[in-house]
């Protein structure tokens, strides 16, 4: 990395299973914490982290839990800028899924248990972004800690 | 994942002892509460003062626990932490559930 464990961009390298990603998550967050990012705004950061990386697994990997993943992030002045990038399938509709939000108006029976990542990921963010490039998906997410 | 179960007065209190509710514990949570839940009667409150943080795995499976149990038997939760409950509140299924600020505060109201 050839930064100050509590300066410089945030690096981590992860493998595609879930059990990985808490664990990146955590070294993560725990980076923000050195670089005395403000706590009370983690608990989005770590949301939308943890959303963005089990669509990778679930869909990019298919659930293969030896593909790569790799975690930058930077801070700038208020904003939080991550890249997400992996080796998986492209994106089904080359675009982020819009992200609707769910159908709660249902019985019982019928209430959602799922498909509520997209859309917690763009209420938490102020930009998103996705480009597939020499085989690699790219991922970026910008947050405020305002 | 663990979870503990008693009864208090006219309620069955599960509590989730787990930090995270999470794509790698989100079946297993499932698969447990429905242990938890088939047999009794009566409310069931989710005390989930210890849970720092849910993705939207966890919080699916928290409906599924709702969704299975079945008849007249109703699931509340109780003791949200921040994180949680902005989870539950951006999705909105902060209306769908009964949330009560702690398992004290849930037993003190009538089901």
């Amino acid at each position: 990395m050839g930064h100050e464990a509590g300066s410089g961009p945030v690096n981590v390298r992860l493998k595609s299973d879930n059990l990985s990603i808490r664990t990146a998550l955590g070294e993560v967050i725990d980076a923000l914490k050195a670089r005395r990012v403000d706590p009370d705004a983690l608990g989005s950061v770590e949301i939308v982290l943890a959303e963005a990386l089990n669509n990778v697994v679930e869909h990019a990997y298919a659930m293969r839990d030896d593909g790569d993943i790799e975690i930058n992030g930077q801070i700038a002045g208020d904003m939080l800028l991550f890249d997400i990038t992996d080796e998986g399938a492209p994106m089904p509709l080359g675009e982020v899924p819009s992200g609707a939000p769910a159908k709660l108006d249902v019985g019982l029976d019928d209430m959602p248990e799922g498909g509520f990542g997209w859309f917690l990921i763009r209420q938490m963010t102020e930009d998103l972004t996705y480009l597939r490039e020499g085989g690699r998906n790219h991922l970026s997410l910008t947050l405020s800690v305002m | 994942m663990k979870l503990s179960s008693s009864i208090q007065g006219d309620a069955q209190v599960i509590v989730a002892q787990e930090p995270r509710i999470d794509a790698a514990i989100a079946i297993q949570f499932k698969d447990k509460m429905k242990a938890e839940t088939e047999a009794g009667e009566g409310r069931v409150i989710l005390d989930l003062s210890r849970v720092d943080f849910i993705d939207s795995s966890g919080l699916g499976a928290i409906v599924a626990a709702m969704k299975q149990i079945s008849g007249t038997r109703r699931m509340e939760l109780a003791g949200l932490t921040e994180t949680v409950q902005k989870v539950f509140r951006l999705t909105r299924m902060d209306t769908i559930f009964a949330i009560h600020d702690s398992v004290e505060a849930a037993l003190a109201r009538e089901a």
